[in-house]
């Protein structure tokens, strides 16, 4: 979790004053629901990495290695399209 | 040496302006603001002033050019009156919470319906909780003065806060007086430069302004704006002590007028001040012991201050010329009670609401002695029968 700074500490007047400072941004907080990934089930169909709306599935090489944590939002999406014969990723519920 | 000047507020504040040298002037025409705006016009045609006047098509498109040349570093102002800030609310507070050091002349006028263009204090009123700060005056000088400090309040360091001088329309804005006027290069030295914290031109150092923030983050946002409007009222308080040395006119958060050993006081808020003062002295040679408190700062409230100017007196009326319609009273009224629960006094005075003057009623000194005959009788029966009333309201 990135540390929340108090009202004296943030610039005046809703001020960002460093450029690009949304990188350091992890959306990830928010996920309530953890998906997790079994490379050995997992066919490489790659439908996970097309539906993933936050571009969190993690490809190199056309395999897929895990998922980025940072910005997976824990919407489930991945889990849902995984086809049924495979179902290479399981929801891990009240988890971030 | 002092200039000796007959003018109306509305010229006064234009002398003002002329004498700050704004950066920027954006502003549209709006009775009875229109002189106002004409002549800051005339002075930069007539390359009087070196100011860039930008005659916008609305009010909303005046402040947010305000808004936008502040933060790029320029000393913007603007003036307007009644539906003109109605106009302009949606960025009243974006202005406050972007701390843009913004100085707006707001004559004060009456809302519609009915049309009405004389004075009600409606629009600033209303205007209460936008998170700026705001002066009253009374008359042409103070709203000259009020305007030349409301510059050094807004632009101070550890302030950066918009700021609102009202003056009552026609009434002050268009009625002609003798005041006094400072040298263009006192007033000059008196605001110095403005200097922005993060100036939006500065490529070398980019920064963004008035980006989103989410539940995270925006409480912390609202905070510190709220604390830097409670900040102010000591820095509003030693601007006007700096202003004194050079102007020889002292300030204070509110007037006090006779209220020392008063028993019956009115709190009162901009040119109805001079009427009530007038009875006060007539009741005084009677014997009858009346005071004034008249408002200047108004937000931020000088809540413990005026409860320590109140908290002996009998009985107390707040005169107003706005309602809160369906509201515990006007707004002086709600926020003064609200001071005594705050302060938890033992000693407090009985208290009463009137609304008068609406859309330019005329109040004359019967209208203020009735008042005080009124609060002689709440004191007689030792209870208050009616709490609110409509002063001048025909049956
Ligand atoms: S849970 Fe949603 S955000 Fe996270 S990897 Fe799966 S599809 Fe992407
Ligand atoms: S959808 Fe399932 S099987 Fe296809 S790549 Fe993703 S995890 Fe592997």
């Amino acid at each position: 979790m990135r540390k929340l700074q108090g009202w004296k500490d943030i610039p005046i007047g809703t001020a960002i004053i460093e450029a690009g400072s949304s990188v350091k941004y992890l959306t990830g907080e928010w996920r309530n629901a953890r998906p997790e990934h079994n490379k050995d089930k997992c066919t490489n169909c790659l439908l996970c990495w097309i539906y993933c709306p936050d571009g969190a599935i993690i490809v190199e090489d056309s395999q897929v290695t895990g998922i980025n944590y940072d910005y997976c939002k824990g919407c489930g999406i991945c889990a849902a399209e995984c086809p049924p014969k495979v179902k290479a990723i399981t929801m891990v519920k009240n988890q971030n | 040496m002092a200039r000796l000047a007959a003018l109306t507020g509305n010229n006064a504040a234009a002398e003002a302006i002329r004498q700050i040298k704004p950066d920027v002037f954006a502003a549209y025409p709006i009775t009875p603001q229109t002189e106002l705006a004409e002549e800051v016009a005339q002075f930069v045609a007539d390359g009087i002033l070196d100011t860039e006047y930008i005659p916008v098509e609305s009010e909303h498109s005046s402040m947010s050019v305000c808004i936008g040349a502040s933060l790029a570093g320029a000393r913007a102002m603007t003036a307007t009156a009644s539906c003109g800030l109605a106009y302009m609310w949606e960025l009243l507070p974006t202005t406050a919470s972007l701390r843009s050091p913004v100085v707006m002349v707001v004559v004060n006028r009456a809302f519609n319906a009915p049309l009405n263009i004389h004075c009600s204090h409606d629009d600033s009123m209303g205007a209460r909780d936008s998170g700026w700060v705001q002066l009253y005056s009374e008359n042409a000088q103070e709203m000259y003065d009020n305007l030349i400090q409301a510059v050094k309040i807004a632009e101070d360091e550890t302030i950066r806060l918009p700021v609102m001088v009202c003056m009552d329309g026609f009434i002050i804005s268009h009625a002609v007086e003798r005041l006094l006027l400072l040298e263009d290069e006192k007033v000059k030295n008196f605001l110095g430069e403005f200097k922005p914290v993060h100036s939006l031109l500065e490529v070398n150092n980019p920064v963004t302004i008035g980006a989103c923030a989410l539940p995270d983050y925006y409480t912390e946002h609202k905070k510190q704006h709220s604390e830097a409007l409670r900040r102010s009222l000591d820095k509003i308080m030693e601007v006007a002590n700096e202003y004194a040395k050079i102007s020889g006119r002292s300030y204070s958060l509110f007037e006090s007028y006779q209220l020392a050993d008063a028993e019956y006081g009115i709190v009162i808020v901009n040119s109805a001040a001079g009427v009530t003062r007038t009875v006060v002295d007539k009741l005084r040679k009677e014997g009858v012991k009346a005071g004034l408190l008249k408002i200047r700062v108004y937000r931020p409230f000088p809540a413990a201050q005026i409860v320590q100017a109140l908290k002996n007196l009998k009985v107390v009326a707040v005169l107003e010329r706005t309602d809160s319609f369906g509201g515990v009273g006007s707004p002086v009224f709600t926020d003064i009670s609200a001071a005594f629960m705050e302060a938890q006094t033992k000693e407090k005075p009985l208290m009463v609401n009137y609304i008068y003057g609406l859309g330019g009623r005329d109040v004359g000194l019967k209208d203020i002695g009735k008042v005080y005959a009124n609060l002689q009788v709440i004191n007689q029966k030792g209870k208050i029968e009616k709490s609110f009333a409509y002063l001048q309201a025909r049956e």
